[in-house]
């Protein structure tokens, strides 16, 4: 089974070698870091947008990263049906470029919230989620303060009927409450896919959940589902 | 010649800053605020060469594609 992932590097990416290290150890898979300046990712069948501050931030959160070149070739690739994970920071560029809908505001408290949270599986037909079960709960760090999902009612109901919420923040007990929103998203919204369900974006860091020292493992069974899907479209 | 480009939330995004200072107005006394919404103002130097409407044009376009993200943003366009 021949597989590769890559790795996007912006400047200001402080997740990338997270992802690298979970993809190379925990999938056991060869991974490269592309720069932001690269343009052919022909050899890929995965691409990471990973977390961190790309451009420090400056104009709104992944605004300016969507200008990079790669972002083009990521809109490519992506186009073609392949794989495309946008993890926090990766889910704000992904939503600037367009890849997604809606958009990342500042948290509803203010707050840079940096903690362990829990998720709900709202949907696990997706190429990112077929390891998990409909209603289970992941437990995985959040880190931002940009991680409000804020969009118009016609999107909303958009992503409702087309199954695109991925995660819901909820309860230890999976129960989608208000106390456990930690940033005011849109219907408790933590993760989205595409229509094609191809490109997923999330603010937790399953990458940060791999290993049970860090105090969670389950974020692998989201880049084993991505492995299998590769797999099986191979 | 100059563009002066407003950009701002929806009014439909609720803005956790402007109600931060808000609050913070309201504390230092002021009582008869009703609501601020904090915004972003940018200006452009445009070549002197460029028509009003050229200028009118090009500031439009870098709103609409840089500056403002149109799923939560509106922007407002002056040529001076």
């Amino acid at each position: 089974m021949n597989m590769k992932f890559g790795v996007v590097v912006f400047p200001g990416s402080n997740c990338d070698h997270d992802a690298y290290h979970v993809i190379s150890k925990h999938v056991g898979q060869p991974v490269d870091f592309i720069w932001h300046k690269q343009t052919d990712l022909s050899s890929y069948d995965a691409i990471i947008i990973p977390g961190g501050f790309s451009y420090g931030d400056y104009l709104r959160a992944g605004a300016l990263a969507q200008f990079s070149p790669v972002m083009q070739s990521v809109k490519e690739f992506a186009a073609q049906g392949k794989y495309v994970f946008g993890i926090c920071n990766g889910f704000q560029i992904l939503c600037e470029a367009g890849l997604l809908p809606g958009a990342l505001i500042r948290n509803e408290n203010l707050h840079f919230v940096c903690k362990h949270i829990n998720i709900k599986v709202e949907n696990p037909n997706t190429p990112f989620t077929t390891e998990l079960s409909v209603n289970e709960v992941l437990s995985i760090p959040i880190a931002h303060a940009e991680g409000n999902y804020v969009c118009d009612d016609a999107t909303y109901n958009s992503l409702e009927e087309n199954n695109q919420i991925v995660f819901r923040y909820c309860d230890a007990s999976g129960e989608v409450t208000s106390e456990a929103n930690p940033n005011g998203s849109r219907a408790n919204i933590a993760g989205i896919c595409n229509f094609g369900g191809n490109v997923i974006g999330m603010m937790p860091h399953p990458e940060r959940a791999c290993e049970e020292l860090l105090g969670s493992n389950d974020g692998r069974d989201i880049f084993r589902s991505l492995t299998n899907a590769i797999a099986k479209s191979e | 010649m100059k563009a002066k480009i407003y950009v701002t939330l929806k009014p439909s995004v609720l803005d956790p800053q402007g109600k931060a200072i808000h609050h913070s107005v309201e504390l230092l006394g002021f009582e008869q605020i009703q609501d601020i919404r904090q915004g972003k103002y940018f200006e452009i130097a445009l070549d002197s060469q460029m028509s009003e409407t050229e200028a009118q044009e090009t500031a439009e376009k870098i709103a609409r594609n840089v500056l403002a993200n149109p799923v939560i943003e509106d922007y407002r366009v002056e040529i001076v």
